[in-house]
């Protein structure tokens, strides 16, 4: 149980800058998702507060303490790697018992921490395994249950469901939600991933290039971009940006439209579109058209509307309230 | 199997005589313990270095090839050029060493004393392998994935316990393989050296199992038992990969 802040934190290698100074306030239990496109410093961030990185300056607090010099091991924490880093000689047991023999942990203990953590994690029928005899999904569990029996005060997860297909890492989502849940244990999960963040976070925080962006609960993020980088990453498909002036604003240079939030029709209302193709995904249809000077617009409709054919001519309509306004340097206006 | 007569005139079969004759022979069987001392300090000695040698340079490059190549030079030395050079400098009355070592008190005579003799051949057949050895150890130990080490150390394992539960272990296979090359290398390739600084002296001090085949053959001129010794030679290190390959599948698992 712990709070950790991140105080201006900033991260250069060499001459390159690669964390431009990050604040956050994680209080104790929380679930904060950091999320960003390739690149762009969330692992350098993780490995900051895990102690495999060193700070170029800022303060890193654990409970209050300053650990920018403290030792990975000194800090109390536990990490869930993308490739899991699972000791490949040892078995699941040992695997997950080794921080606590070199913490002398009494043997009993150990044994009983790792069956209940076993039980939890459903790997009861494989502590006898080695690693390369389980299946990814199997793996991803021994890692989280390394982490899980040495009762940290944070959890760090560094994007430990891109190894697993599709449906397994639906289903690990949830259980690793679940065990956040039941373990209340504060933790910061990195993922490139938006539906992984928007549904496992308390708070995440959009990074971009260095800069954390945003920062807020998953929905007020979506519903309230603060920047034309956020309004574009959150949300699939992504925002439609118009030039302000082509949509009657006079302010700002950049509006942006999700694509539900406009509505199609063949009476007049703001802009006309010729539908280039239609991606109908049973529930809701996806429509691409092309506004008069070549630019696609995705406009997302219930799958019960009728398909409009390819080649139509129709009018694209929104509410006032739907427009998202962004200055030249991306902020919301 | 066959004895040739003092004139080489004749020779005569004698069956598994010279076999007999050599299993009796003192001079043989110590020849046996030279060559086990022999191979296994050198095969300790020029894997302890590279694998020492390798931690070092493991934990500075990641990539850089400057200081990798530095290292593989000693190997295209040839191991005989390097016992030369190893024996002037260690030569009783120019050598350099030797030199430094009086000045220090201490009276340095390999060609006298047999601790000495075994130490230089040891070191000098050593000195050829390391950077073969450490080329081995490197790839070994990058071959080894960093976030499995950044696991331990969050789980709190300081250096040498990493070494011990994680490098090792996962060196393994690498040193077992290093293990059978470095034991045939000892027993084979190091004529060249042997033959440069001692000749197999003093009193046959470093005479191991292959100079003796040499020397009894074509010094001794007594053919038949160097061929039996070869034979014996051959069998002997047939044996010994046999049993490393045999330990090597109980041990490196995983
Ligand atoms: N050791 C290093 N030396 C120099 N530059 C580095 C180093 N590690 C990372 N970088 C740079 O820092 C930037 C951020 O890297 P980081 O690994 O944090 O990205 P990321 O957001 O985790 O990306 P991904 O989603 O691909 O994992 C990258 O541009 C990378 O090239
Ligand atoms: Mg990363």
């Amino acid at each position: 149980m712990a709070t950790l802040t991140l105080d201006n934190v900033r991260k250069s290698f060499g001459a390159t800058d690669v964390i431009h100074g990050v604040n956050i306030e994680v209080t104790d239990g929380e679930f904060i998702v950091i999320v960003g496109p390739s690149g762009c410093g969330k692992s350098t961030l993780l490995r900051m507060v895990a102690g495999l990185e060193g700070i170029t300056s800022g303060e890193i607090r654990i409970d209050g303490h300053r650990v920018n010099e403290a030792e990975p091991m000194e800090r109390n924490i536990a990490m869930v790697f993308q490739n899991y880093a699972l000791y490949p000689h040892m078995s699941v047991f040992d695997n997950m018992a080794y921080g606590l023999k070199i913490a002398k942990t009494p043997k009993d203990e150990i044994a009983a921490r790792v069956a209940s953590a076993a039980k939890l994690l459903q790997l009861e029928p494989y502590l006898q395994r080695k690693p390369r005899e389980l299946s990814g999904g199997q793996r991803q569990r021994v890692a989280m249950g390394r982490a899980i029996v040495r009762k940290p005060a944070v959890f760090l997860f560094d994007e430990p469901l891109s190894n697993l297909d599709a449906k397994l890492r639906v289903q690990m989502r949830l259980e690793i939600k679940q065990l956040q849940r039941e373990l209340g244990v504060t933790s910061l999960y990195v993922t490139h991933d938006q539906v992984e963040a928007m549904t496992l976070a308390d708070r995440m925080i959009v990074m971009n290039a260095g800069v954390a962006d945003q920062i807020g609960k998953p929905l007020e993020v979506y519903e309230n971009p603060q920047t034309e980088f956020v309004a574009g990453f959150i949300g699939s498909p992504a925002t439609n940006f118009m030039p302000a002036g082509s949509v009657g604003v006079s302010v700002g240079k950049t509006v942006g439209i999700r694509p539900e939030h406009i509505q199609l029709t063949d009476t007049p209302t703001r802009l006309k579109a010729r539908v280039a193709y239609c991606e109908a995904l049973g529930a809701e249809t996806l429509v691409h058209l092309r506004l008069p000077h070549g630019q696609l617009i995705t406009v997302r409709q219930g799958g019960h509307l009728p398909l409009p054919s390819e080649g139509t001519d129709l009018w694209l309509g929104w509410h006032d309230a739907a427009m998202m306004v962004f200055g030249a340097d991306g902020r919301r206006i | 199997m066959f004895v040739p007569d003092p004139f080489g005139l004749k020779t005569q079969f004698v069956g598994l005589g010279n076999f007999e004759y050599l299993l009796g022979d003192p001079y043989y069987r110590a020849s046996f313990v030279t060559t086990a001392i022999f191979s296994s300090l050198v095969t300790v000695v020029s894997m302890g270095v590279a694998l020492y040698l390798a931690i070092l340079a493991d934990r500075l490059i990641k990539g850089s090839g400057t200081y990798r190549t530095l290292l593989i030079w000693p190997y295209a030395v040839a191991p005989a050029v390097a016992g030369v050079l190893w024996m002037f400098m260690f030569n009783t009355r120019v050598g350099v060493v030797a030199w430094y070592l009086g000045l220090l008190g201490y009276d340095w005579n390999h060609v006298l004393d047999e601790a000495e003799a075994m130490g230089l051949v040891v070191v000098a057949s050593s000195w050829g392998r390391i950077s073969y050895n450490f080329l081995f150890f490197l790839a070994g130990l990058q071959a080894i994935p960093r976030s499995v080490i950044e696991a331990a150390a969050i789980d709190g394992a300081k250096f040498w316990t990493r070494f011990r539960t994680i490098v090792w272990p996962l060196l393994s296979p690498t040193t077992f393989f290093l293990l059978v090359v470095n034991v045939v290398y000892a027993f084979f390739e190091t004529f060249g050296v042997i033959h440069t600084i001692t000749a197999g002296g003093p009193q046959q001090a470093t005479t191991i199992l292959v100079y003796k085949v040499y020397s009894d053959g074509f010094v001794g001129q007594d053919l038949g038992s160097s061929a039996a010794q070869s034979v014996i030679l051959l069998v002997l290190v047939g044996i010994l990969t046999v049993i490393q390959f045999k330990f090597i599948e109980r041990r490196v698992h995983y």
